[in-house]
């Protein structure tokens, strides 16, 4: 067995909430002393299994231990560390996590300490920046871009080097490059971990798209919600500056370029280019109308450039490899790789990477595992609130652009929540519909009063009250906030309850025309009721029922009055021997 | 952050603050973001302040800070409760935690409670969709939440609070 030489913990947001911080004192603590570095490393991935702690031997292997305490990680350094044999069961249990996988975007996430420019370094950063300056001019960068096919990962999917010649083009002298990480898809999270994770990359792809258009000022556009992704790009920046990569005459070139931050103060619709640029500009976060874009006019009047954040870290891995090599992954119209956050019902939760052109059913079954629990796989909500339901029996759709939006979804940011029989398409819906209604600007007529509309329908069939006319004007209305509303948000808004119409109407006719919820999710339509011959009378449902609505039965056994449940459900999450059914 | 005692401040003592943004419209939201993390919320009187700093009418930042979720006009309790309720969370069961908040602590979404220790707030996301259900509580985030899980981390913040 090899020596161990460095020991990583993944200390993301959702690692540190898992609980890795005493983790990773712990094994500082008692690895201070010896030749093994024990460093924080971003997301590793593998929510799932989280804290994350990998044991990198010095010939190069590595072994994923997860879920890991601070007892198990005694075990670790005994044995692995110290003892050098790995322990077996403790590693992680990827089960086909990362076969499908290719990481581009995610290279370094998880592996490197994200404090650290010297790691991204050594692993070829700002290698692209360098030769981006040497060897190549801007509209060369440009054609790279281009022809390499990479399109806008926040969602629309426009290709990337169109909207930087856009930008170029302009004679303008003041440019602006923003990235945008104001991700505000419930269910999302890769932006979040590759700013956590790998900052320089995406500070590296500002540089270079500054570059490109001729930008001197760089903006990144990231959520107060998220702290630890501000404090690493800030901390990124000055380390970036203090190397020479940013500021006046990078790497003695006549080229030069700053970043600052801008914190965003929480407002979906900011996701939307005009609005963000509205939001920056210090006005509320409203769009307006294009042309003109913001590529010919945006931030004060001047060209802006406004990438995703996944986006712009596919920008340095391109240069270094070519185009070649990135639009070797893919489908004809969608290259290279796109970045999921799963979630839901779903095994394998976590962050994956995967090559365009996998099919829904390789991504949420093998990727991510299955459904847990023996349940069944019944849709995956893609694209976040502004994308679709699709069903189960879509799992041989492709995923790139163009396929999802024929099925009525969209790749979205790539939020990708996984629904099993428990989950009541019709309560999804509105689930979303509220989201995006609440985070409506009210600029538009049809997305400010129709989805407030759509939403009291909605509402209205979850509890029952639903006709089946109501169904129709669903159809209707939704098809009229697509069609008159000014910007992403409410041309996609509809979509959540367009999409569960169209592959899962018998449960929308199930709630309005026998009342009744097919998932048992809709409170309104639920009986609780005590099978008698279960029931061995042992009265704690009697206690954990909070209206009193349990009483003793003409036996040994509990009765629930009806008329007075409120159908919380306590009664049944209590009782240790199933007695009590849901209809 | 939140917990730190409101200061009476005048306006001069803000300007010193305002220093390091420049008086111009693009400021409004840091501003406003400054002025909430040092008080816990935006008192009106500074909504003043920033206007005469920026020379922007207070009308328009009253209406930017009411766009935007993330500003409060009310003072809140010591303990921010923000409870997730994205997409991950929501198919995990995050209603039924909500209700069991509301009903421990006797408040509605963005109340506080009555002896001013907790308040309560409904978030779209923490990020954290693995461990759905997810709350934060100030910095500290907890996963995997259900009911009884609830019950035990609140006792631990009023355990300490005696």
């Amino acid at each position: 067995m090899s020596r161990v030489t460095e020991v990583q913990v993944g200390l993301a947001s959702c690692g540190i909430a898992a609980g890795a911080e005493p983790v990773f004192h712990f094994l500082a603590k008692n690895l201070a002393s010896q030749k093994v570095r024990v460093k924080p490393v971003g997301c590793l991935g593998m929510c799932f299994s989280e804290p994350l702690v990998a044991v990198v031997t010095a010939d190069g292997e590595r072994f994923v231990y997860g879920p890991v305490d601070v007892k198990k990680a005694e075990r670790i350094l005994e044995e692995h560390v110290r003892g050098g044999t790995p322990v077996e069961d403790l590693l992680a249990k990827e089960n086909g996590f990362f076969a499908k996988q290719v990481r581009i975007v995610l290279e370094n996430c998880g592996e490197i300490d994200p404090t650290s420019i010297e790691e991204y370094m050594a692993r070829g950063g700002y290698e692209a920046l360098r030769r981006v300056l040497r060897e190549m001019t801007p509209q060369e960068v440009i054609e790279e871009i281009t022809k390499s096919g990479l399109r806008g990962r926040g969602g629309a999917g426009f290709p990337t080097g169109t909207k930087w010649s856009f930008a170029a083009k302009e004679k303008d002298p003041v440019k602006f490059v923003v990235c945008n990480a104001d991700e505000g898809d419930p269910g999302a999270f890769m932006d979040r971990s590759v700013l956590e994770g790998d900052p320089h990359r995406v500070i590296e792809g500002m540089i270079i798209a500054g570059y490109a258009i001729g930008a001197s000022e760089g903006i990144v556009y990231v959520r107060a919600e998220y702290p630890l992704a501000v404090k690493r790009v800030r901390q990124a920046i000055a380390d970036a500056e203090a190397r020479g990569f940013l500021g006046r005459n990078i790497l003695g070139s006549s080229f030069s370029f700053r970043i600052s931050i801008k914190e965003g103060a929480g407002a979906f619709v900011c996701g939307e280019e005009t609005a963000l640029i509205a939001s920056v500009e210090g006005k509320r976060g409203m769009p307006r109308r294009r042309p003109p874009y913001p590529a010919q006019s945006g931030l004060w009047g001047h060209p802006t450039v406004i990438n995703n954040v996944e986006t712009l870290a596919n920008v340095p891995w391109i240069i270094r490899h070519g185009w070649e090599a990135f639009a070797r992954y893919g489908t004809e119209k969608s290259k290279g790789t796109k970045v999921f956050a799963l979630a839901g019902k779903v095994r394998h939760s976590g962050l994956v990477e995967i090559p365009m052109g996998l099919t829904l059913g390789e991504l949420v079954l093998e990727v991510g595992g299955g459904i847990p629990g023996g349940r069944k796989f019944k849709a995956v909500q893609i694209g976040g609130p502004s994308g679709g339901c699709l069903p189960a029996s879509l799992a041989h759709v492709p995923v790139d652009y163009e396929s999802l939006k024929e099925h009525g979804a969209i790749m979205g940011s790539g939020g990708l929540i996984v629904m099993d029989e428990d989950t009541c398409m019709v309560e999804v819906a509105r689930f979303f519909l509220d989201f995006t209604q609440k985070e409506s600007c009210g600029k538009c007529t049809f997305c400010r009063v129709g989805t407030k509309r759509m939403l009291e329908i909605l509402t209205r069939i979850v509890e029952g009250k639903g006709t089946p006319e109501d169904l129709d004007v669903l159809l209707d209305l939704g098809q009229k906030v697509k069609n008159y509303s000014l910007c992403g948000l409410g041309q996609t808004a509809p979509n959540p309850v367009l999409t569960t119409l169209r592959y899962f109407r018998e449960e929308y006719e199930a709630h309005v025309r026998d009342k009744r919820c097919p998932a048992k999710v809709c409170r309104s339509l639920l009986t609780y009721s005590i099978e008698p011959e279960l029931c061995r009378d042992c009265k704690l449902c009697t206690k954990a029922c909070p209206v009193g609505a349990i009483v003793q039965g003409s036996g040994k056994f509990q009765v629930i009055q009806e008329e007075k449940c409120i159908r919380c459900g306590r009664c049944r999450e209590v009782c240790p021997f199933g007695a009590v059914s849901v209809r | 952050m939140s917990t730190k005692k409101s200061r009476t401040v005048t306006k001069r003592s803000w300007f010193k603050e305002f220093k390091r943004f420049p008086r111009h419209e693009s400021s409004v939201i840091p501003l406003l973001q400054l002025v909430q993390e040092r008080e816990g919320y935006v008192p009106p009187d500074v909504v003043r302040a920033i206007s005469r700093y920026t020379g922007v009418p207070e009308a328009q930042i009253c209406g930017v800070a009411t766009f935007y979720a993330q500003f409060r006009f009310q003072p809140r309790g010591k303990h921010v409760i923000r409870l997730c309720q994205g997409t991950a969370c929501h198919v995990q069961g995050a209603d039924a935690i909500l209700e069991h908040l509301k009903e421990k602590l006797s408040v509605e979404e963005g109340g506080t409670t009555e002896d001013g220790l907790f308040t309560l707030e409904v978030v779209r996301c923490l990020g954290c969709c693995s461990l759905a259900p997810v709350m934060m509580i100030d910095e500290h985030t907890y996963g995997r939440l259900t009911r009884r899980a609830v019950d035990k981390v609140l006792a631990e913040y009023r355990k300490e609070e005696k």
